[in-house]
């Protein structure tokens, strides 16, 4: 298992391949859904204008997302009412829904990762090449075992979408994920969705 | 009727953190079916580390805690708009325990309601009276990564060469685990109704994930099916996490319904491996949990 540092230099990136299991310690940010779509209708497309804190988060997300990593993932927290939050589950989202997106993003920010879970389309995996990027694969379910890893929850951006929506920052220590879409264009989910076509044709055809 | 929150906040604890003893006992031999060293195994291994983690910690299993599904089979007299009260206010103390995230979202505003209630159909809820003095519970927590991976077919299917007998639903499964792949969390466990409308198909599909892991149907022809589609979807090879694998469906369970003469529906509700569902019995003051 490797440690990577985050943010990730280009030249860590460029020597991952796909199967490489890797675990990962510094700052993160939560991202699915609402945050990708507020991502690119306000500052990347800009089919809406910024409204409320919209340019406060953004000045504060940039340099986080620098060289950095998103997690599809919406935690359960403990401690909402105090504001002492701690992440007690915190496994990982599918990541299919935001392939409309998450190229931009990627190209956007600079994102050196995503970390998601069932893989992702042919636009991901051509930002993972030319930004250059990862996928990285956590186990889907095993929510309170990644949970431990999250050492610490240093704030959180737009909490109004919710709490499975939101962006956590937090900060991780050994988190683990596997590579399954590299910066070369390989994709273990290509390659198994094609080997699987090719069993069920076989099956289909077997009265 | 008897005052039940306590008992059905326990319910919920237990099917969110505790992983039922037949499903762990499944994912342990699925472990020994994968090569030593593959990301497959790895992540099985995982797994299992994780469910025991949860059941120590009383944490949830999986973040996505999911639509809470309740079956209230209740004695006669009782009153259902009562026990609806009891059950929310037990599913809104479990997400402030957090036991439960909170996943209610209204669907216009895209607000989250906070509680894990809203409206009559947040939590889902099923009522259905018997003949004795038992009150039996049984909660589905359905995430929604498996939940989006769910189909339904209308037969015959051209395109599968499906057509309107056993044979055809097949197919038409085998179909929607290949379109799966690993998004719904492989390796999976498959509801499969065959018939009704569109509507009671899709709930009989989820109903049948109440079937206990081993627990075949008591039609011998469909036992055949849930065993042949079990094999079958392993041969496919998508394997845990869709890692690629020998593991990719844990169990089949297949129901049937009445139909209309022109309908045809196959629906199949795909469980992830997290199949956390848990049953409360309460007869007298006496309660147990299975």
């Amino acid at each position: 298992m490797r440690t990577l540092q985050l943010p990730i230099q280009e030249e860590d990136i460029l020597s991952l391949h796909v199967g490489d299991p890797v675990a990962l310690c510094g700052v993160m940010i939560t991202g699915r859904d609402a945050v990708h779509k507020w991502m690119v209708d306000t500052f990347i497309k800009k089919t809406r204008s910024p409204q409320g804190d919209d340019l406060e988060v953004y000045a504060a997300l940039k340099p986080l997302l620098d060289g950095g990593v998103i997690y599809h993932c919406g935690p359960v927290v403990s401690g909402l009412d105090s504001g002492a939050y701690r992440l007690v589950a915190a496994g990982p989202t599918t990541s299919i829904r935001e392939e409309p997106y998450q190229g931009d993003v990627m190209r956007h920010f600079r994102l050196r990762g995503v970390i998601g879970k069932g893989g992702m389309g042919a636009k991901t995996l051509a930002a993972c090449k030319e930004v250059p990027g990862v996928y990285l694969h956590a186990i889907g379910g095993a929510a309170s075992l990644i949970a431990q890893t999250v050492v610490k929850v240093l704030g959180v951006y737009k909490l109004d979408f919710g709490v499975p929506e939101a962006m956590w920052v937090i900060e991780v220590k050994y988190f683990p994920a596997v590579v399954t879409m590299d910066a070369h264009g390989e994709s273990l989910h290509a390659v198994v969705e094609a080997q699987s076509r090719a069993a069920l044709d076989n099956l289909l055809a077997q009265p | 009727m008897p005052e039940i929150i306590e008992y059905i906040l326990e319910l919920v604890r237990l099917a969110a953190t505790d992983l039922p003893p037949d499903v762990e006992i499944s994912l342990r031999q699925a472990v020994e079916q994968e090569e030593p060293g593959s990301a497959a195994r790895g992540a099985l291994e995982t797994i299992l580390q994780n469910v025991a983690l949860s059941r120590a910690n009383s944490t949830p299993i999986c973040q996505d805690t999911g639509t809470p599904i309740f079956y209230v089979q209740h004695p006669e007299g009782w009153s259902t708009r009562k026990m609806r009260q009891q059950i929310e206010a037990a599913v809104a103390e479990a997400t402030q325990r957090a036991y439960l995230r909170p996943n209610s979202v209204d669907s216009l505003t895209g607000n989250n309601t906070g509680n894990n209630l809203g409206g009559q159909h947040f939590p889902t809820i099923h009522f259905e009276e018997v003949e004795d003095d038992t009150l039996t519970v049984d909660l589905i927590l359905k995430g929604g990564g498996c939940e989006n991976v769910g189909a339904q077919y209308s037969l015959p299917n051209t395109s599968l060469g499906a057509g309107r007998d056993l044979a055809g639903v097949r197919k038409v499964v085998l179909d929607a685990v290949h379109k799966a792949q690993g998004k719904g969390c492989a390796p999976g466990i498959l509801g499969v109704a065959i018939g009704g409308d569109r509507g009671s198909s899709y709930l009989a599909s989820k109903e049948v994930l109440v079937r206990q892991m081993d627990e075949p149907s008591p039609d011998p022809e469909l036992a055949a099916l849930e065993e042949r589609l079990t094999a079958e979807s392993n041969q496919l090879g998508i394997g845990p996490m869709g890692f690629g694998g020998k593991t990719t469906v844990l169990s089949t369970k297949i129901t049937s319904l009445n139909r209309l003469p022109a309908s045809y529906f196959v629906s199949v509700s795909y469980m992830c491996w997290a199949y956390r569902r848990r049953r409360m019995t309460l007869q007298g003051d006496q309660v147990s949990y299975q």
